[in-house]
């Protein structure tokens, strides 16, 4: 049948005409619009098919209670537009100043409406090329030499008209309600339908499916009426707050928890849904039994013929009666419109419902098909942002630059620096940037040494799973070593089981960094790009393979990464290790002594003072790094001379030894996490 | 060891004489009355004798008085008398006359009698001293028998007076006789208690005691408070010997912590006279209190092993590292002291308790300061601190509110607006965080004050931290950065030296246009003389001025171009009328052609343009603006560097002698294609001149002193012979001999490459022990391995790291599980965080 489908498709395909564009996007959801507005502004030729009348459908439904459990962070004390993104959850990404989300609402947590209205500004505003009313119900591949993957991809709408595109961005989101079949899941309601009324719990008890957020959401509206809910998954609950990753039940929505641990008059339980099973009384009521009970009973029998549970264990812990099932297990992708011939294959074990991708978000069935948005969740679940607009916006954009250097020669943006600016330039990446921060061991700040040492390369939020192809995938050289900077969160910190909140658990000292809990800079160092293999052989639940160094920047109370002794002196010493260099700013003194003295200079000298933007400083300036030791002032020198020179040593650095570390006393404040 | 001991032996026999404040009678010995009358009527008031009395003849009492005739000598240094009267064979008084009186001995304090001794208590030496003390000490030494005597006694001296509670298996015994003639000594300072009962030194002891040997312990019953615990003790934990309990009572009447304001190599306490070692506590003022009461912690610890005390590092030089936080000095000669950095307390206890302990730390700790020595001395102590002049002195600098009034702060909003509101706007842009930046930031603001009232200048600044977008708008990817903006062209950006100087004549030499037009024959004389226009009138400088046949556009316009690249470092006009044939002939030129005015056009120097493109008139005339025999100085020493030429350089104490300036600049001169550099340099204007002296002789020579450096080839640096006076002859002949390799070089430039100043930190090498994962010879397939408890404690500081103290987290985790309270030693040693997962982040502190 499967044949004949795929035929019969093709013959029609085969008759019609086309409408063709390079790009074709399926879903104006955000990752649709996100990928539109890339496309637009790289002046790409595209169109997105939406298949409601307006953008952002699923927010026009869901989430069914409409608050939004994503941040809009109205104020941060800083105008930093980068870093301010780093608590604007909700924003895509653009340059129009005018489509920030705390424009939209000033609500912490944003209704669901207002992003239905922002996602309606966003492709009207930024004139994106939507197709509204266009519902692909299939796609398919036609081989082509020339394609720019070696085949077109067709797709079909409802009315069947015809498309015909080079590459296919898939944003079509998750929106196929996850379901289980037990007997009597015909008595389940589902989150998609449930009332919202909370009158029509009233008095009620109720048992809800899942233990998402959906569910507790689901939950927190209906526990002031019912007369208790339980609450039943396979899984233990996983609070966010302790796992690190916002798919996990938020604290905004954990009601129930409250009344679970406080009074027992809620509940959570633990169970496989697949052995469980429902049976409606003559009252209307729902009893909980096992699929056991019921594997050798005729259930038209009735009721009473049926074993409860209780009936043999009768302090059963679901022993009570409820009105109602409600079932919150969250969204599958949708996998039928796809031809076999695109092997679109569901991922193994927890991400079954997500396609299978590689860390490019190219499809493993089809090269060119790129999956965006929270369908892509399967590269990062459980762990980043990914399935977050918060995250896929970031993720989105590099899908966008693979596909510049792919498919138009357009190379990775980059910028090139002198060395000098090199702890500069990962300072001011890792305090301010919000891709990093967002897609935390997702994405990548690459740096790309230059020849000599003399310069290097900066590529920012590269994905890292694909850091082998990085030189194919970018268009950039990796030829001399290169640093790579991520984010992480400390090794066993976060867990469903953990206790997040035990006492020390924030270092405070530089030379214990690579301890660090919370999330912070850390920077992978390799001498050669790693292999696919060594990619592949990398230490589990580690992003990257062994470097051949690495550091780690100490974590922060305040994510501030500038402190000059606890941050930036720390990471200039790992820097200068690595390339075998001096990497410390001279006054233009120091410079012309060294002019004098040595036949080389620092690089600080040689990129400024030999070029004539020496560092002259102000005389208080002088004066303290005299204080210091760091200078030595000749002014006084008596002309006596007695004091034998050092072999090699500075003037400078034979001080340096008597310099006596100022005491700080507030060291205990270092650890202000802790209280 | 041994001079060790001597000495508290002595120390202790002294103590003994001091104590026995009884006269010593006689010699040593026995001592012989003829008859009881005469021994009665010799017995003096408060004076102990212990008497026998005995038949002239009595063979049957020979064994025992030969033991009271042996502890004659025993006694007598507690001022007892060991009297052996002879009963007449007529007398049969109380004592000689009854058979069994004759065998016993007679206490008397005095006449009095106290207790009279049948012999066989009186078996050996031993028994006879401590029932005789026994008996005189009854008041001293009181003896319990059951747990409810001991408690009211140890009640009662709560809070008065401490308490020595001692158990003897039976009494006579050698521990009784050590108990008794310690509490002799020490019987007035702490209430003695007594007991032989088994059941009670059971009913006082945690653990099962040996009941069969003997067991003191020191009540600090003075300090306890709280009536309702028992006092704390402090076991001995040796045997019951004289030497022992004296060594034992003198350790617990000493202080619990000593404050030491002095240097540690000098200190003694009672802890180091008595052969045990001394623990010191490394304090700071800001964590005195918390230190004092780690100190106190220890020391209860470590009472009756070590002494603790606090040292204060605000009162005392110290030559340690800084992280120090424990010293410990053994009572051992010579032996120097050893600073250590330790995590909790209880590794500062099993330093003490466990001699291999000390000793391996010792070995390793010496080993490791020999290779610290040997390889780089400086490594990881100084690794934490800062080395980097610029930001070091900028967050020195930073408590200081910077003069900034005058410089407008810049946002995204107000950029646009604000560019339009002088005719030239000058932006810095900088990253707060940033200390290059905040260095200029601080000549920016006297610049600002310098150009206070400027016409048509608007200085600000935008910081880039928070606003970036505006700066890679602005096309800015560095910090700092100086653009200067004028209406309707390109922003300028500043390439000059980062001083107030040069930053605020760039402003001024920006104001006028870059060649500026002159139009007419007197303002192109004017501005040779350095008077037109007003705004760049300075006689000082140097003025170029471009004078063009009106025909010739190419070299004209690569001339204005040029003038767009130097704009604001070269003061550039340019003549272009009819009668510019005539303006350059007076300076026997014909146009395209260069006038140079030096100095206020004193002299004008007129250059044939041949050649036309940008690049070469640019080059030329940063060439022709060099000076001929220039003062060298810090802000223009790179423009002469780039001649990449060999340097002939004088060095002067103050200005340059008008002979010798004469000499070098005939000599400068001389060639016009000079193959050196020919310059001066003012060690007053430029001291830093002296480190480049001291660093080529060691010593600063006697000035002025002439030098030849070959700054790009192979880096000799030879000296002008000090004998010779500096003249031109004298220079060449001189320069001929070093160029043919006649001369030796006083110094050679360091070839050195710049390395790291220091290590970084290998976190990588204190991750393996860890996740064994990472370590590269594991197979992905090894991860099952269970992680081993508390990953082991990779020194943060070292990249050795030494196997001695890396053991001793594990030691600290299992005094832990026994219930000893571990303590962190974090108030000492504040730069020492917890650094081990949950096993080793128990502190309170």
């Amino acid at each position: 049948l499967g044949l004949a489908l795929y035929a019969g498709s093709l013959c029609t395909v085969s008759g019609a005409t086309f409408i063709y564009h390079d790009y074709c996007v399926i879903g104006a959801g955000p990752a649709g619009l996100q990928v539109a507005y890339f496309l637009q502004q790289a002046g790409r030729d595209y169109i997105v098919f939406e298949r409601s009348h307006a953008p952002g459908s699923f927010f026009a439904l869901y989430p069914r209670h409409r608050k939004l459990i994503s941040i809009n962070k109205q104020y941060t004390g800083k105008s930093n537009s980068e870093f301010n993104l780093r608590h604007d959850w909700n924003s895509l990404l653009s340059h129009d100043r005018r489509l920030l989300f705390r424009h939209y609402s000033r609500d912490f947590f944003p209704n669901a409406d207002t992003m239905v209205r922002y996602l309606e500004d966003f492709a009207s505003l930024l004139k994106l090329q939507v197709q509204y009313n266009v519902a692909i119900i299939h796609v398919t591949l036609e081989k082509n030499e020339q394609a720019w993957n070696g085949h077109y991809f067709l797709l079909t709408d409802q009315d069947r008209k015809n498309y015909k595109c080079s590459s296919l961005l898939v944003a079509a989101g998750m929106w196929v309600p996850n379901v289980v079949n037990f007997p009597g899941s015909e008595y389940v309601e589902g989150y998609e339908t449930v009332s919202i009324n909370p009158e029509d719990f009233a008095g009620q008890t109720v048992l809800i499916l899942g233990r998402g957020n959906s569910a507790f959401e689901t939950a927190e509206n209906i526990l002031g009426v019912t007369n208790f809910i339980h609450m039943v998954s396979r899984s233990r609950v996983r609070l966010s707050w302790a796992t690190h990753y916002v798919g996990d039940l938020r604290a905004i929505n954990n009601g129930l928890l409250d009344t679970y641990q406080l009074k027992s008059l809620d509940g959570l339980l633990e169970g496989d849904l697949e052995d469980l099973a429902i049976v409606k009384d003559k009252k209307g009521k729902l009893h909980i039994t096992l699929r056991f009970y019921l594997e050798n009973r005729n259930i038209s029998a009735g009721i009473d013929s049926i074993t409860l549970p209780q009936d043999e264990l009768d302090n059963f812990a679901t022993r009570a009666p409820y009105d109602r099932v409600i079932r919150c297990l969250g969204w599958k992708f949708d996998f039928s419109i796809y031809n076999r011939s695109l092997r679109m294959m569901p991922g193994k074990g927890n991400i079954k419902k997500y396609p299978q991708i590689k860390p490019s978000y190219e499809s493993r069935g089809t090269r060119g098909l790129f999956i965006l948005g929270t369908a892509s969740h399967s590269v990062d679940f459980r762990k980043s942002a990914g399935g977050f607009i918060h995250g896929f916006r970031y993720t989105t954009r590099a899908v966008h630059r693979l596909l510049e250097n792919r498919h138009h020669g357009v190379p990775w943006p980059s910028r090139v620096y002198p060395i000098t600016q090199l702890t500069n330039s990962i300072i001011k990446r890792v305090n301010e940037a919000s891709g990093l921060y967002q897609m935390f061991s997702v994405l990548a700040d690459i740096i790309l040494l230059r020849e000599n040492v003399t310069a290097f390369e900066y590529l920012e939020e590269y994905p890292i799973g694909v850091l082998a192809e990085l030189e194919m995938q970018t268009g950039r050289k990796a030829r001399n070593g290169l640093f790579v900077i991520i984010m992480e969160y400390g090794r066993n910190f976060s867990g469903a089981d953990k206790d997040v909140f035990y006492y020390n658990r924030a270092v405070g000292e530089a030379q214990h960094a690579w301890q660090s809990n919370f999330l912070h800079p850390v920077i992978y160092y390799y001498k050669h790009l790693p292999t696919e293999r060594e990619m592949k052989l990398r230490p589990p639940e580690w992003p990257l393979p062994r470097p051949d160094a690495i550091h780690h920047i100490v974590e922060d109370f305040l994510t501030d990464w500038t402190a000059p002794n606890a941050h930036i002196l720390p990471l200039r010493r790992f820097l200068e290790n690595c390339l075998s260099t001096d990497l410390r700013n001279f006054f233009a003194e120091s410079c012309f002594l060294f002019a004098f003295t040595h036949q080389k200079l620092p690089p600080f000298c040689q990129q400024g003072y030999l070029r004539m933007q020496g560092l002259v400083g102000s005389q208080e300036l002088w004066q303290h790094a005299v204080q210091a030791g760091l200078l030595q002032d000749y002014t006084l020198t008596d002309f006596s001379g007695d004091r034998p020179p050092d072999s090699h040593d500075e003037p400078q650095e034979q001080l340096m030894r008597d310099h006596v570390v100022p005491v700080r006393p507030l060291q205990h404040l270092v650890n202000a996490k802790d209280e | 060891m041994s001079a060790q001991k001597d000495r508290w032996v002595s120390s202790l026999v002294f103590l003994l004489f001091c104590a026995s404040s009884m006269p010593r009678s006689g010699s040593v010995g026995l001592q012989q009355e003829p008859s009881p009358q005469h021994y009665f009527s010799g017995l003096e008031a408060g004076k102990a004798s212990l008497a026998f009395f005995t038949p002239s003849v009595s063979p049957g009492a020979q064994p025992f008085l030969e033991q009271i005739e042996s502890s004659a000598e025993a006694l007598q240094d507690y001022g007892i008398s060991v009297v052996k009267v002879n009963c007449p064979k007529e007398d049969v008084s109380r004592y000689c006359g009854k058979e069994n009186a004759l065998r016993k001995a007679f206490l008397f304090r005095g006449t009095r009698l106290i207790r009279e001794f049948p012999t066989d208590a009186l078996f050996d030496v031993n028994s006879i001293v401590a029932n005789v003390l026994f008996a005189l000490l009854f008041n001293e030494v009181k003896y319990v028998e059951t747990l409810a005597d001991l408690e009211n006694t140890e009640n009662m001296l709560k809070g008065k007076s401490n308490m020595v509670f001692a158990y003897v298996p039976a009494t006579g015994t050698a521990e009784h006789r050590a108990v008794m003639e310690a509490a002799f000594v020490y019987g007035t300072i702490h209430q003695f208690v007594l007991t032989t009962e088994a059941a009670l030194l059971k009913a006082t002891s945690h653990d099962d005691p040996d009941v069969s040997s003997a067991w003191l312990s020191f009540c600090h019953c003075q300090r306890a408070t709280d009536s309702a615990q028992p006092c704390r003790r402090t076991a001995l934990g040796q045997p019951l010997t004289l030497l022992n309990i004296h060594r034992h009572l003198k350790l617990m009447g000493a202080p619990l912590v000593t404050e030491v304001a002095q240097d540690p190599e000098k200190v003694s306490t009672v802890h180091l006279q008595l052969g045990l070692p001394l623990v010191f506590i490394l304090s700071q003022k800001e964590t005195h209190e918390a230190d004092r009461r780690t100190a106190e912690f220890v020391a209860w610890q470590l009472l009756g092993k070590a002494g603790v005390a606090l040292l204060s590092r605000d009162l005392v030089d110290l030559n340690v590292l800084h992280r120090s936080n424990v010293a410990l000095k053994t009572p051992d000669e010579g032996m120097p002291i050893q600073y250590l950095v330790l995590e909790d307390t209880d590794e500062v206890i099993t330093l003490v308790e466990d001699k291999n302990k000390v000793k391996q730390i010792q070995e390793d700790e010496q080993q490791e300061e020999e290779e610290e020595e040997d390889e780089d001395e400086k490594e990881n102590s100084n690794q934490d601190i800062q080395d980097d002049q610029v930001v070091e002195a900028v967050s020195r600098d930073k408590k200081r509110e910077l003069p900034l009034e005058q410089v407008l702060v810049l946002t995204e909003e107000n950029f646009h607006s604000s560019l339009s509101e002088a005719a030239r706007t000058v932006v810095l842009f900088y990253a707060s965080w940033e200390a290059v930046s905040l260095a200029v930031l601080r000549s920016y603001s006297e610049v600002a004050a310098q150009l206070k009232g400027t016409p048509g200048v608007l200085l600000s600044r935008v910081n880039c931290w928070d606003w970036p977008g505006l700066c890679s708008q602005e096309n800015v990817t560095q910090f700092p950065t100086i653009k200067v903006y004028k209406e309707g062209q390109q922003p300028a950006t500043y390439d000059g030296m980062w001083a107030t100087e040069e930053l605020s004549s760039f402003i001024l030499l920006s104001r006028v246009p870059c060649p500026l037009k002159l139009a007419t024959m007197d303002e192109a004389e004017g501005y040779l003389r350095g008077e037109f226009p007003s705004e760049l009138s300075s006689p000082h400088h140097t003025s170029l001025l471009g004078v063009f046949s009106p025909a010739t556009s190419a070299a004209r316009e690569a001339f204005e171009e040029a003038g767009n690249i130097l704009s604001g470092h070269v003061r550039m006009g340019m003549y272009f009328e009819d009668d510019a044939l005539a303006l350059s002939r007076k300076y026997s030129v014909s146009p395209p052609a260069l006038l140079l005015a030096r100095s206020g056009g004193r002299s004008v120097e007129g250059i044939a343009l041949s050649k036309h493109s940008v690049q070469d008139m640019v080059q030329m005339i940063r060439y022709e603006l060099l000076d001929i025999f220039p003062e060298i100085t810090v802000p223009n020493l790179p423009q002469y560097l780039q001649l990449r030429k060999p340097f002939l350089i004088l060095f002067c104490a103050g200005d340059i002698s008008q002979m010798e300036s004469k000499e070098m600049l005939k000599l400068a001169r001389g060639r016009t294609q000079q193959a050196f550099v020919a310059c001066w340099l003012n060690l007053k204007k430029t001291p830093v001149g002296h480190g480049i002296l001291r660093k080529y002789f060691s010593t600063t020579p006697s000035l002025p002193v002439l030098l030849w450096v070959n700054l790009h080839a192979g880096g000799q640096v030879f000296k002008f012979p000090p004998e010779q006076s500096i003249t031109e002859m004298n220079i060449l002949s001189w320069l001929e001999k070093v160029q043919a390799g006649l001369e030796i070089p006083s110094s050679t430039l360091s070839e050195e490459d710049w390395k790291p100043p220091l290590p970084a930190y290998d976190f990588l090498q204190m991750m393996e022990p860890s996740v064994p994962e990472l370590s590269p010879h594991t197979s992905p397939q090894a991860e099952d391995t269970p992680l081993p408890h508390p990953p082991k404690n990779p020194r943060g500081d070292t990249a050795r790291g030494d196997p001695a103290t890396r053991e001793e987290p594990s030691q600290g985790s299992t005094a832990e599980e026994v219930g000893s309270p571990g303590r962190g030693l974090r108030g000492t040693a504040p730069r020492l965080a917890a650094r081990d997962k949950q096993g080793k982040r128990h502190g309170e502190l």
